[in-house]
């Protein structure tokens, strides 16, 4: 009776939370959804999905970019990661602060020092132009804007692999290679497949923000490339006008997400902690 | 192979660090551009204490970034001693795949659809200005919460839940008996989700963007002033801020390398 009685009164102590998710999580989805369903009225209207279409751009070359810059980051995080998992013990750990100090440190500064770097006048056309060479334009245009986002978010590529790969049980490598596994096979048999639930983790961790975001593309691409997360933001700004349309885009930025994580957990098959959907 | 990962490693970190020390180097320019240097000074950190805008906003920072991180540890807390509690797999997915959504879902939607949700109210209690102080702390609450859950559940799941009840058994009030036994058992984990609140909210720009009117936190101060052309002296404030962050890691990495070590030895 009693282990009852505290069981319940176990699960009341999570009440504040579930109060604070409904009204703070689920309730504003909902609002959005409002919006995105009327118009300026509050009447129910499908007119903000027409103007769709003047977006389709955007939309399409947030994907291709953050597509991009997520290969590119896996491409270099991978390696990186088990490069580190074979030092000692103590440079790991000093090496895990490099890799997350950069987290820390406002996004925005880090990204406008990269105009430093890349502008006309920059630091390196500065350099390159002592050896006679240049000046070359590498700003303002969609490589750099790629290259924002494979510098900001590396780290949260570089993390979970690293974290995953640290976990692989050093026996099964060197059983692997007692049975006459060479080193690439080893990579290839056992600490790829091993490692995946850190690659699959590591790859939304990069796309989700690469699509979403709209500073990168406006201070590295020069205005010239819109992105979604421009788009919306541009929307917002002009006024509760428009507020309907960018509702509209945000919900479809939402449902592309959860699309891609609903596949990528599929992938994983890992049903701890990731209880997507 | 040896040197050639050591060469690999070197040239990642200088593409991590590249920015972070021109950021470092110009901001004790003497002159007020941020990649032509004329010479070495202090001029930029002096100026910073008379900087009453960002001054104001690093305030702000702070306010927003302790509250949000106690206010989201003590609900968080609690949501991960409740959720553990949960019998039904169906309502604790259910609970889990809400408590998910502010992690995965793009911050820009997080905020705006807040924001939305503020307007909304706000309209209708007929306030004119419905965004400032209490949005965004309660933006950030709501982004720190799935963290701070997330760093005590692991810790909730390999304590035994057996001891509450032998210490009631010996006496104890349910409350005594989970201040005394559960918060001891899993207080590294409450640790690690305050510290990842407390800098998740320090760091946070897109969600405070959408939700913080008129009460601007450093983000959004420096996000203006990138709009126009940014002089040493953000530079200079964000480099304070990188050293104590660094120092800070650096703390408490030794401390926990140290109890790592302690527990070894007990073993």
């Amino acid at each position: 009776m009693r282990r009852n009685h505290t069981t319940i009164g176990r699960r009341l102590i999570a009440a504040p939370y579930l109060v604070w998710a409904a009204i703070f999580i689920v309730v504003p989805l909902f609002i959005m959804l409002y919006y995105a369903l009327t118009d300026d009225n509050g009447v129910f209207s499908l007119a903000n999905f027409a103007t769709l279409g003047r977006y389709k751009n955007a939309f399409l070359v947030s994907i291709l970019y953050a597509l991009i810059s997520t290969v590119i980051t896996l491409v270099i995080a991978y390696p990186l990661a088990y490069i580190m998992t074979k030092m000692p013990i103590s440079t790991q750990r000093f090496l895990l602060i490099l890799v997350m100090l950069p987290m820390w440190t406002n996004f925005l500064i880090r990204t406008y020092s990269w105009i430093s770097l890349l502008s006309n006048t920059g630091i390196i056309n500065t350099l390159l132009s002592k050896i006679g060479i240049g000046p070359l334009k590498l700003i303002n245009r969609p490589g750099t804007v790629i290259l924002g986002m494979v510098y900001d978010y590396m780290p949260y590529m570089i993390l979970p692999i690293y974290t995953v790969m640290s976990k692989i049980d050093r026996s099964l490598t060197q059983a692997a290679e007692d049975l006459g596994a060479n080193r690439t096979h080893v990579l290839r048999k056992v600490v790829f497949p091993l490692s995946l639930p850190g690659v699959i983790s590591g790859i939304t961790m990069v796309f989700v923000p690469s699509i979403s975001t709209f500073y990168i593309s406006q201070k590295l691409g020069g205005n010239k490339t819109m992105l979604i997360g421009d788009v919306i933001e541009y929307l917002f700004n002009l006024g509760p006008d428009y507020y309907h349309v960018a509702s509209v885009i945000s919900m479809i930025l939402t449902v592309m997400i959860l699309v891609c994580l609903f596949v990528m957990n599929r992938f994983s098959g890992d049903d701890e902690g990731g209880a997507i959907l | 192979m040896k040197t050639l990962s050591r060469i690999y490693l070197m040239l990642v970190m200088v593409f991590l660090y590249a920015p972070i020390a021109v950021m470092i180097v110009f901001s004790f320019n003497s002159g007020s551009s941020v990649w032509v240097f004329e010479g070495l000074s202090f001029d930029w950190y002096k100026e910073l204490v008379f900087n009453s805008e960002m001054l104001g906003a690093l305030e702000h920072t702070l306010i927003i970034a302790v509250l949000s991180a106690v206010i989201s540890t003590v609900i968080g807390t609690a949501a991960a001693v409740g959720i553990t509690a949960l019998r039904h797999k169906i309502s604790k997915s259910l609970v889990m795949s809400v408590c998910n959504i502010p992690m995965m879902n793009a911050d820009i939607v997080t905020g705006v659809s807040l924001m939305l949700l503020f307007i909304f109210f706000g309209r209708l209690f007929g306030l004119t200005e419905s965004l400032g102080f209490f949005t965004v702390l309660i933006a950030h609450v709501t982004f720190n919460l799935p963290y701070v859950i997330l760093s005590v559940l692991p810790k909730l799941k390999t304590t035994d839940a057996n001891l509450p009840q032998a210490a009631m058994d010996l006496g104890c009030t349910p409350t005594q008996a989970f201040f005394k036994v559960v918060v001891p058992s899993i207080s590294s984990g409450i640790l690690t989700g305050f510290i990842m609140a407390f800098t998740l909210s320090l760091d946070d720009f897109v969600i405070s963007y959408f939700t913080c009117g008129h009460y601007q936190t450093l983000p959004i101060v420096i996000y203006n002033m990138t709009k126009r052309t940014v002089k040493p002296d953000t530079y200079a404030l964000s480099t304070l801020i990188f050293i104590s962050v660094f120092v800070l890691m650096i703390l408490y990495n030794s401390v926990q390398g140290r109890s790592e070590k302690k527990r070894g030895e007990s073993r």
